[in-house]
């Protein structure tokens, strides 16, 4: 499966990657490349086979519900950019 | 033309958890800004998420009531999209295995005709932040309070056939979630809200229209006016030789409109997949039994007992078992006043939930109590006040003034039923209309309202109707 110029930058965009034109070709030959292991795999009867949700053959652990989080909201925002009235001020998005 | 609406609802009900899906910071609402976001919501590097059993617990809960599979085993995924107030870059979700499974639930129509409403699944996924556009010269503020709070998205099958079916549905399940102690329900807080997918079609035809999603809505008044907006909107473009684009449109309240929500509508493309972060979660046999020795009776359990144990019709018991809230304080009514169910389904069906409406309060919020109620009932059932002087009583106690005891004193509002002072008033009335009571006795039926009217009066409201009724007829026909 070969990916094209237009899809990489699809990708890039849903990622929020900034990529640099020129290298796009190369982009998507190597991402290509992968798609072709992937394809491989695919060849591979998994008929009857539930998917797996996670490597581990474990379960999930569950936790009591219980307050042990307590406020840290000055140490966190002093490594905010900018912050003002409790917020964390961010450049404005309107739908 | 004929054209058949359909239409399909997910809710989002906030979980009623001390805590994060998966995190320990607090939920309560109304903090200060950012106090209740801990590490794990804020999505420093290296945090892990871990489960809330009570969020499980809940949503299991849920799953029994509308007679689903629970899914014994079921998979967080990643739903990956870009947007400040959600920390991470991706929420967890459930995709592909939720929690519960294929439901039903019954929902009644004003002409007490019933239909069967299938529910698709519920997940559990996490709730975003809140963006804040105002006040910030040209930035957006963000409170990270709410991200990672539980919601359970709740989606039904599109069975729903118009705005008033979309709202009874939405209005069932907010009873549900209310009934079964997961959900607050309260919707100006945002801890239930509404997405309405809405598509016409030609009268008979099997495949769908295209639809469009109407976001978050939060009030069932909405809820309809959107969905007849948005079907009227939609009917106009297909008539007009037009096709819908299908897209996500928010609920204008103050135009009365939708409109769509972006300009350029980026097809959503989430990129499920399993979040390595979390084992998939197994619900045992065990808890699923254990959740179910905890569920109360439910809506139509209750409204089936108030009809047979306490007598009432359809609609009543409707009306009062629509919130277990009501429900609770019609039965302490009831038994305070130690019988008398109709009347007391009555008072708090009619003089109570309209005082309620009219003031925009919640059962919760009733300034009368229940026993405060019956004790004003009592003296209905023992001749103290008549059914019409207790609306003053009821008014009185509303306001504030006081038990219905003390409000009778205080105003002498006491019923008059010595037989020999209500005979005096009306020899008084007799006496002074002396033409009326030839045209009575002649003939004029009528005139018997004229003179309970008058007698009455002159008891300032406060004779008894019956003592009234039967006195006044002895006398005019001797």
């Amino acid at each position: 499966m070969s990916l094209s110029s237009h899809e990489v930058l699809k990708i890039a965009h849903l990622a929020r990657l900034s990529i640099d034109e020129a290298r796009v070709p190369d982009y998507a030959r190597d991402l290509s490349n992968i798609f072709d292991l992937v394809e491989k795999m695919r060849a591979v009867d998994t008929h009857g086979i539930a998917p797996m949700a996670h490597p581990l053959d474990a379960v999930q652990r569950l936790r009591p519900d219980a307050v042990t989080e307590t406020d840290q909201r000055a140490l966190f925002q002093s490594i905010a950019p900018q912050v003002e009235a409790g917020l964390y001020l961010v450049p404005k998005v309107i739908e | 033309m004929e054209w058949e609406v359909v239409i399909g609802l997910e809710i989002h009900a906030q979980l009623a958890t001390k805590t994060k899906i998966f995190s320990g910071a607090a939920t309560a609402y109304g903090a200060l800004p950012n106090t209740q976001a801990c590490a794990v919501d804020l999505a420093f590097p290296g945090v892990l998420p871990v489960l809330n059993e009570e969020a499980v617990r809940m949503a299991v809960k849920f799953g029994l009531a509308i007679g689903a599979e629970i899914g014994q085993r079921s998979v967080f995924a990643r739903k990956n999209y870009f947007y400040p107030d959600l920390p991470k870059g991706y929420q967890i979700s459930q995709y592909e295995l939720p929690v519960v499974g294929r439901g039903q639930v019954e929902i009644e129509m004003d002409d007490g005709s019933t239909k069967v409403i299938g529910v698709t699944r519920a997940h559990l996924e996490e709730d975003a932040g809140k963006s804040l556009h105002e006040d910030f010269h040209s930035m957006s503020g963000i409170d990270l309070n709410r991200a990672g709070t539980p919601l359970l998205e709740i989606v039904s099958e599109p069975d729903l056939r118009s705005a008033r079916e979309a709202v009874a549905y939405g209005k069932k399940i907010h009873a549900l979630v209310q009934y079964l102690e997961i959900c607050d329900g309260n919707m100006q807080e945002g801890s239930f809200r509404m997405d309405a997918n809405v598509s016409v079609r030609r009268k008979g035809a099997h495949a769908f229209g295209t639809r469009c999603e109407i976001k978050n809505v939060n009030s069932f008044r909405f809820l309809e006016r959107a969905i007849n907006y948005e079907v009227e909107r939609q009917i106009e473009i297909i008539e007009g030789g037009g096709s819908i684009v299908q897209e996500t449109r928010l609920f204008d309240a103050n135009k009365g409109e939708t409109r769509s929500m972006r300009s350029k509508e980026e097809a959503n493309d989430y990129r499920y997949f399993p979040d390595p972060d979390l084992l998939p979660l197994v619900v045992e046999p065990a808890f699923i039994e254990t959740v179910r020795g905890t569920l109360p009776e439910l809506p139509d359990e209750k409204k089936h007992r108030f009809m047979t144990h306490y007598g009432l019709p359809a609609y009543d018991a409707g009306v009062l078992t629509a919130s277990r809230a009501l429900a609770d304080y019609y039965e302490a009514v009831v038994r305070e006043v130690g019988g008398e169910s109709k009347l007391c389904a009555n008072w708090v069906m009619g003089d109570l939930l309209g005082f309620l409406n009219k003031d925009g309060k919640e059962i919760t919020d009733s300034p009368v109590s229940a026993v405060q109620l019956a004790g004003m009932l009592r003296r209905i059932v023992d001749n103290t006040i008549s059914g019409k002087i207790a609306k003053d009583v009821f008014e009185a106690m509303f306001a504030g003034e006081g038990d219905a005891d003390a409000i009778i004193d205080k105003k002498g509002l006491k019923q008059i039923t010595d037989t020999g002072a209500i005979e005096a008033l009306i020899d008084e009335v007799l006496a002074a209309n002396p033409q009326m009571v030839e045209d009575y006795r002649s003939g004029k039926d009528k005139l018997f309202g004229f003179f309970v009217g008058q007698v009455m009066k002159a008891a300032k409201g406060k004779a008894n109707p019956a003592q009234l009724n039967d006195l006044l007829k002895q006398k005019l026909s001797g």
